[in-house]
């Protein structure tokens, strides 16, 4: 089809304008010297991130938030990786329903997630909450997410590979390493970044799960609530938006980069 | 390797049903060993996803007394939530005639606004699929990057924003009356279940344009020029071949927006106000507040009952097993 300036390209553009204009205020008001973000613009200023620069509080947030991404990540990829090399690999009998058990979390509201987890914790087996158990959740939400990522990966790329690599006489661990994990490896990476900004920017489930130490969303959360620390909170968001967006694309060139077929299950 | 030289050698009967069950064996130990690898995992979700759901619904048939939890096995905060009362109470023109209403209502208020969110998120979407699967050629990757990146951002701040947008002193009411068009700020935009829809839809768009643009960009073209050569005009052929063909991806779409958005806590905390309170928030009172966590855990196992039968009422009532034999079959 050619291209045409017609009206259904003029309703793309609006919705990416749509999709991006709410999202974009974010760091518009943030460099705006004014208390509200209200129109019309006032003069330009960085104080909300000088502000942001010497907040201890924040400082421990982030880190604690970091720290806790890196850890899920690293694991809900591992369930992720072996979970989806069975699936691809292995003709399973009862795969339907254990694929879609694990998947369950992608459609359980997190507010029933969070309390279900909570009253394990607490009632059960009477831990104390700690960023443990928010780890513990995000890998919960992680693993379908990495598990989908790294099926549409080994679906992409020839099993024969594997198979002449066995044939060849390579044993099973290095076949892994020296075959099946290199083609995977966009998939790993994508899986890795996806998880670790989901978990950095889940508040729910950390809402709950989170004991003294607080993740970056808990903090957010908490200047959310107070309008006269709007300016700083602007500055963060907009700072946590940059950051994120900076990993997302990273991740997106990399998992659709060598898959062939668009799947529904690539998301 | 001892394969091989069989073949080539062409096998006697005894060898080749010897074969046989060795590649039956070696059959019964390939899902062995898938089951193997997927052991970690399943484990894994068994302690993280089963064990919790099973202690909250286990819970919900307990008795909170204080901090006390009594473990007789009772059905009465079931009964809390759908015990009858001669009093009838009105919401919305619906009447609840019961003893605690404000959980059914709830529920329903819930289920309706999420009915509206996933509306509005098809009418959006629809277009902005057809868009990507028909008009895009080239940088087609791009595109789907772009609508790609903010499914995967802060939905804090995709949220907050909207708080800033429609707020009293907020982007929306200061921009108008800069611009001279009111006097004093509209007060109906923020905190109402207007404003949590307009959030959730807008949250929620990039969900569901991928599975209807997949469905879209898998119709065989030829039969759209065969619907052309047939006579069909550009809007018959679309109500004719696309839109049915392209129902399995708004069917995924719908879901995709729909059960979640149900039990979403976020949106309605930020904008919702007093009257957008959805049935996440009066289940985090229950366990918080109210301190009456076997209520909350049989309003969640009543919340996710209801979704359940929602979805499958809906994939019954469209006939989605009909179209998934249909799929199968081409």
């Amino acid at each position: 089809m050619s291209r045409r300036w017609d009206f259904l390209t003029f309703y793309g553009l609006g919705f990416v304008v749509f999709l991006y204009a709410p999202v974009l205020l974010l760091p518009l008001f943030s460099f705006n010297d004014s208390i509200f973000a209200i129109f019309p613009l006032k003069g330009f200023t960085l104080s909300a991130y000088q502000q942001l620069a010497d907040d201890t509080k924040l400082q421990g947030a982030v880190w604690n938030s970091i720290v806790v991404g890196i850890c899920v990540a690293l694991i809900s990829t591992t369930f992720g990786l072996l979970a989806a090399m069975a699936v691809t690999r292995y003709r399973l009998p009862g795969k339907g329903p254990v694929v879609g058990t694990i998947m369950l979390p992608l459609v359980i509201p997190s507010i029933i997630l969070g309390v279900a987890l909570l009253v394990l914790v607490r009632q059960v087996f009477d831990i104390e909450l700690s960023l443990w158990c928010v780890g513990a959740g995000h890998v919960l939400l992680c693993v379908p997410f990495s598990m989908l990522v790294l099926i549409s990966r080994l679906e992409g790329f020839d099993k024969n590979l594997e198979e002449a690599a066995q044939d060849l006489g390579e044993n099973g661990w290095m076949t892994f390493w020296r075959v099946t994990f290199p083609l995977a490896l966009p998939g790993v990476i994508s899986s890795l970044l996806m998880s670790f900004t989901t978990s950095f920017d889940e508040y729910v489930l950390a809402f709950f799960l989170s004991g003294i130490d607080q993740t970056l969303p808990i903090y957010l959360w908490s200047m959310l609530r107070f309008p006269q620390r709007l300016p700083i909170t602007l500055a963060l968001g907009s700072s946590i938006l940059i950051a994120s967006t900076i990993i997302v694309v990273i991740s997106e060139v990399l998992r659709r980069r060598g898959v062939q077929s668009e799947k529904p299950t690539g998301l | 390797m001892a394969e091989t030289t069989v073949e080539s050698q062409g096998p006697t009967p005894g060898q080749e049903a010897a074969a046989r069950t060795n590649i039956g064996l070696l059959q019964r130990l390939d899902w062995v060993r898938g089951y193997l690898l997927m052991t970690p995992t399943i484990l894994l979700m068994c302690g993280l996803l089963i064990a919790p759901l099973a202690s909250l619904f286990l819970r919900s048939f307990w008795t909170q007394h204080g901090f006390e939890i009594d473990k007789t096995f009772t059905l009465h905060n079931y009964w809390e939530l759908i015990a009858p009362s001669d009093e009838v109470t009105w919401w919305s023109g619906i009447p609840f005639p019961l003893k605690n209403p404000a959980y059914a209502i709830v529920i329903v208020k819930s289920l309706l606004i999420s009915l509206g969110a996933t509306v509005a998120v098809l009418l959006i979407a629809y277009p902005m699929a057809y868009f990507l699967a028909f008009r895009v050629v080239r940088h087609k990757m791009l595109w789907l990057i772009i609508i790609t990146i903010p499914f995967w951002t802060s939905y804090l701040l995709r949220v907050f924003a909207w708080k800033i947008i429609l707020g009293y002193n907020g982007v929306i009411n200061s921009g108008l009356i800069w611009l001279g068009v009111i006097d004093k700020p509209l007060e109906f935009l923020l905190y109402n279940p207007l404003s949590v829809i307009i959030t959730l839809a807008h949250a929620w768009v990039a969900y569901a344009i991928l599975p209807i643009y997949v469905s879209l960009e898998k119709i065989d073209r030829s039969l759209l020029e065969a619907a052309t050569d047939l006579g069909d005009r550009p809007w018959e052929r679309f109500l004719h071949v696309t839109l049915p063909l392209s129902l399995p991806g708004v069917i995924a779409s719908t879901l995709m927006v729909f059960i979640p958005t149900v039990g979403d806590y976020v949106t309605p905390t930020l904008v919702g106000g007093p009257t957008g309170v959805m049935v996440g928030n009066t289940i985090q009172t229950l366990f918080g507040q109210r301190n009456d966590g076997p209520l909350g855990a049989a309003l969640s196992a009543v919340v996710m009952l209801i979704v359940t039968l929602l979805v499958c009422l809906f994939l019954w009532a469209v006939g989605y097993r009909k179209m998934q034999k249909r799929e199968a079959a081409q």
